[in-house]
């Protein structure tokens, strides 16, 4: 934290700094990740810039107070444009032994220690294995500690409703929100106002939350062992209306957009999956724009009705994680043979199998790639923020229905539940993404027929004549057509072009140039990612430049087709990183095709990299020594 | 529950489908595609009843959309001139699923096989018929796997050797009729490859249903399965194994109706002779009882032997659709956000935003 000293009114110091990173920790039902959104939405709407990481387990409720059931939520907010969730929180609240064990390495030396002592009772001690009390020996010393019976705080607070002495405690994770907006300045009507909503239909618990909120804001300003606060300024953006959005959020967004843009209903065939039914239960709500969606039997159900309504006509859009993936595939391939517009959202989580299921990795990169019998090419597109899963939707989109296929969106298990502000776009500046179906038959041999392969000369696209159409019945499916003609054939020199065919569709799929950020123009390493590592990636280039050392970075948005200058791009840097949460699937792509000697970087920890850690690897590779 | 109010059935499964005044023939069905199923397969006689019978229907030709899955049978698209989707093993039901609810204008129909719906494709059979769908599933039931030469299916009886089980097969078979009525199909019919007349009636008000129906066609596979269902067709005692259901009428069989279908000491149904029973102990048959006990019971009337064969119309009940059902919750939603003036850029913007000003304004 830099930060500038100042004396607030009451007498106390008043920091100023430019960034700070929070984490709140607890035990799975202790509310943590309500409270990090809570407080998200109050640095949102004051305009910091912000970024978040809510991790938390994929049971449930593991059991209470041990390990496996801690959950935490990371926020990172600051005065000026910022690229990552942080590496290290500055502030850690653990309303448990346990939270307090899961996190305490991640905290620096001189941190601040937020601790609920209420629960550091010789029991829990024990579930986590500690063998003395931290609140007593001297392990916490490295730290600026405050120690804050919040339970009974917030029991004591509530004593007034009558509430249950139980049901009381549970408001103790507004008590902890309500201290940390005393202490960073933030205001206290929006969090009450969303308590008011959020319990409308018990105003009971709307007010005992409220009181909870109110008696930790009271109590940092009334009690000493708080010496100082801190202010962040707003950050200055670029001009604009902004909101806080999180990466499946945009996602569905930007396909209502999709759907506005293209004047085409909305089919979601779906089946739920971690980390992607937000995207679903979202869509869910927006009947009102035309959109359907269908919670099937399974996964195949899912994409193969998302399908069927795509050859009736509507934009059809599946939504899954990894091994939701793998039962789509055979549908993705009857789509690529079909040749029909297909929207496939990837919400990658940590694999193989089930793996870890809220948890982010990048490892389906070649399974969106080559994961299907046959030579059966699809396109990629990855969004490389939370905010950026809108655009890279209408993108999607755009190559789906421009080019007739299905198209894989990957974004993550990072971005798909982290937040950022968000430039809310002029519905007028979106692209028009109109469709024109075919209505007349098509043979060059003027004989009055339709040949549904018949392609459009400049994208290779096939005609989309939808059933209700008169005179242009005919059948489609698996088997091989003949080029043009579109019936079955098993002739060796027609299945020949029409593998290649397909393959030079999706090779000739309009993509922006890769551009390079290299402000010296004399970089001589360049680091090349893809989807969400974007953030820390940037963040350690600045890193890295600020050391006064020269780093050029790239960023794939297009994985499949690649952008057409990405072989002159990795050719004309001496050093090529890519890092990825994988085990290097984009580099084995990119040695394979540019005969370049791309060097991996890879992580595959169910986290995403922090900036220290790349900026760490940069700096080795401007000084000539790669990673292994 | 639901917030909106699911509209009842009450019309046909045709209804929203444009017709057409221009008389049709069978031939107007007939595509330009070379049949190429093995002289003598029963997919044969049900394309000709298909064919026949669709220009009764006088519905726009564009209008009518058959999707199948992998097999035999699920060829038959090719062969009629209407749209058509030959998609992958098992999911057929799916593709129409999609298209059933994004479509109301079009007639579906599900061309599957034994192998197709009741093994690889079960769950998505299952589902479709208890969610309703307005769809029509025309399941042919041949008892073997044919287009992968010859294995046994999950209708063949159990000690059959095929290819793959040359010790006879341990598999206990499904009965399709019994699996569609469990799994609370709204409309479950049966008939036999050869029998125009009884295909097409069960054709007729499978496809007049409004919601999923599930009709078994018995089917001959020369190749493999040879015979399979000759009892049925010719020799003396057809008429002592072949029950025909008629709607209202007291169940009875055999020649001069010899037989009956009476209730048995366990609760079920079982055979006899009018004669030894009396006429009032024959079972009326009741295709629209809600409850679907007596329906069930006779599609156990008899194991896979076929001793008493049973075809007709087994169930057909109104029942919400889940197309319909869809739909309806699409256009509430749409009309209240049209009265509160819901746009894109509202939806964007949400409710808590903030303003970024232009930097000079930003200076403090």
């Amino acid at each position: 934290m830099s930060t500038d000293a100042a004396v607030g009114p009451a007498g106390r110091e008043v920091r100023q700094t430019h960034r700070v990173v929070i984490r709140f920790a607890g035990d799975s039902g202790d509310g943590m990740q309500l409270t990090g959104d809570r407080f998200t939405s109050e640095a949102a709407a004051f305009g910091n810039d912000l970024a978040t990481l809510p991790n938390f387990p994929a049971e449930i409720r593991a059991p209470a107070g041990t390990l496996p059931g801690v959950s935490s939520f990371q926020l990172h907010f600051a005065d000026y444009d910022i690229l990552t969730p942080g590496d290290r929180p500055d502030v850690l609240v653990a309303m448990n032994p346990a939270a307090l064990k899961a996190n305490l390495k991640d905290l620096p030396h001189g941190g601040i220690l937020i601790l609920n002592t209420d629960e550091f009772t010789k029991r829990n001690l024990a579930k986590v294995g500690y063998e003395s009390n931290p609140l007593e020996d001297d392990s916490l010393e490295p730290y600026t500690t405050h120690q804050v019976a919040m339970a009974t705080l917030t029991r004591g607070a509530l004593e007034p409703t009558g509430m249950s002495k139980k049901d009381a405690e549970r408001a103790k994770n507004m008590f902890a929100l309500g201290l940390l907006s005393w202490m960073y300045h933030r205001g206290t009507e929006g969090t009450e106002q969303f308590l008011r909503e959020k319990f409308a239909k018990k105003p009971d618990l709307a007010e005992a939350n409220i009181l909870a909120f109110r008696a930790g804001w009271n109590y940092g300003e009334t009690t000493e062992s708080f010496a100082v606060t801190y202010e962040v300024a707003p950050a200055r953006l670029a001009e604009g209306t902004y909101r806080q959005i999180t990466g499946n959020l945009a996602l569905a967004y930007g396909v209502v957009a999709a759907s506005q843009q293209s004047k085409l209903p909305v089919f979601l065939g779906t089946y739920p999956i971690t980390p992607a039914s937000d995207v679903l239960h979202e869509l869910s709500k927006h009947k009102g724009m035309g959109v359907t969606t269908f919670q099937a039997e399974d996964e195949i159900a899912g994409i193969g009705a998302a399908l069927g309504a795509s050859f009736g006509g509507a934009l059809g859009v599946t939504s899954t994680s990894g091994p939701g993936v793998a039962l789509k595939s055979e549908t993705i391939g009857l789509a690529v043979a079909l040749e029909l517009p297909l929207l496939i959202l990837d919400v990658q989580r940590g694999g193989p199998s089930t793996g870890l299921p809220t948890k982010t990795e990048q490892a389906d990169l070649l399974q969106a790639m080559y994961g299907r019998n046959g030579e059966a090419p699809v396109p990629i597109i990855a969004p490389q923020s939370p905010a950026d899963c809108f655009d890279a939707a209408l993108d999607a989109v755009r190559m789906a229905l421009t080019y007739r296929t299905p198209v894989f969106l990957l974004s993550d298990g990072a971005i798909a539940n982290g937040s950022e502000p968000w430039r809310i776009p002029d519905v007028a500046t979106l692209p028009d993404l109109s469709v024109t179906f075919a209505t007349e038959a098509n043979a060059p041999d003027g004989s009055g027929e339709f040949w549904p392969y018949l392609r459009d000369a400049d994208t290779l696209a096939r005609p989309w004549a939808i059933p209700g159409t008169a005179g242009l019945e005919h059948r489609i499916g698996g088997l091989e057509k003949a080029d043009g003609r579109g019936t079955i054939s098993y002739d060796p020199d027609n299945h020949d072009r029409m593998v290649r065919l397909r393959q030079a569709k999706i090779d000739g799929i309009e993509v922006p140039d890769l551009t390079v950020d290299d402000p010296t123009g004399d970089a001589e390493v360049l680091v090349l990612g893809w989807g969400s590592s974007y953030g820390p990636i940037g963040a350690a280039c600045r890193r890295v430049r600020a050391a006064g050392m020269s780093v050029a970075q790239a960023h794939l948005r297009h994985l499949n087709p690649l952008p057409r200058n990405v072989g002159d791009v990795l050719r004309s840097y001496r050093r090529v990183i890519v890092p990825e949460m994988n085990l290097g699937q984009l580099a084995m792509l990119l040695r394979a095709k540019f005969l370049v000697d791309a060097h991996s970087y890879t992580k595959v920890a169910g986290l995403p990299f922090q900036a220290e850690e790349l900026a760490g690897v940069l700096t080795d590779a401007v000084k000539g020594d790669l990673p292994a | 529950m639901t917030a909106t109010d699911l509209p009842t059935p009450g019309v046909g499964g045709l209804d929203l489908v444009p017709t057409t005044d221009a008389p049709q023939k069978a031939k107007d069905y007939t595509s330009d595609q070379e049949v190429r199923w093995c002289p003598g397969c029963g997919d044969y006689a049900v394309l000709a009843s298909v064919r026949s019978f669709l220009p009764e229907l006088s519905l726009k030709r564009e209008n009518i959309v058959f999707v199948s899955g992998i097999g035999c049978s699920s060829r038959f698209p090719y062969y009629l001139d209407t749209y058509g989707m030959h998609s992958i093993h098992g999911r057929a039901p799916t593709i129409a699923t999609g298209l059933a609810v994004t479509r109301p204008d079009l007639s579906v129909w599900v061309v599957t096989g034994d192998g197709d719906a009741l093994s690889i494709g079960g769950n998505h059979l299952i589902h479709a018929l208890r969610r309703n769908m307005n769809i029509t599933i025309l399941l042919f039931n041949n008892r073997i796997y044919g287009l992968t030469k010859g294995q046994y299916s999950p209708t063949s009886e159990t000690g059959k050797v095929t290819k793959s089980t040359p010790m006879g097969s341990i598999d206990a078979p499904f009965n399709p009729v019994s699996l569609a009525l469990g799994a609370e199909a709204t409309f479950v019919g049966r008939a036999l490859d050869s029998d125009r007349k009884g295909l097409t009636e069960v054709l007729r008000q499978a496809a007049a249903h409004r919601g999923a129906s599930l009709v078994e066609i018995f089917q001959d596979c020369p190749i493999f399965n040879d015979g399979s269902f000759d009892v049925l067709r010719k020799g003396d005692d057809v008429a002592e194994r072949l029950i025909k259901l008629v709607d209202g009428e007291p169940i009875t069989f055999g020649n001069d109706g010899e037989y009956g279908v009476v209730r048995s000491a366990t609760g079920g149904l079982e055979v006899a002779k009018v004669a030894d029973v009396g006429q009032d102990a024959v079972v009326v048959h009741r295709a629209g009882e809600e409850d679907p006990t007596q329906s069930f019971a006779l599609s156990r009337l008899s194991d896979q032997d076929l001793t008493h064969t049973v075809t007709g119309i087994f169930r057909k009940v109104d029942r919400p659709t889940y197309d319909d059902g869809a739909r309806a919750q699409v256009a509430a939603a749409t009309e209240q956000a049209q009265q509160r003036g819901d746009d894109l850029q509202a939806l964007l913007s949400g409710r808590d935003t903030w303003a970024v000003l232009p930097e000079p304004e930003n200076e403090q």
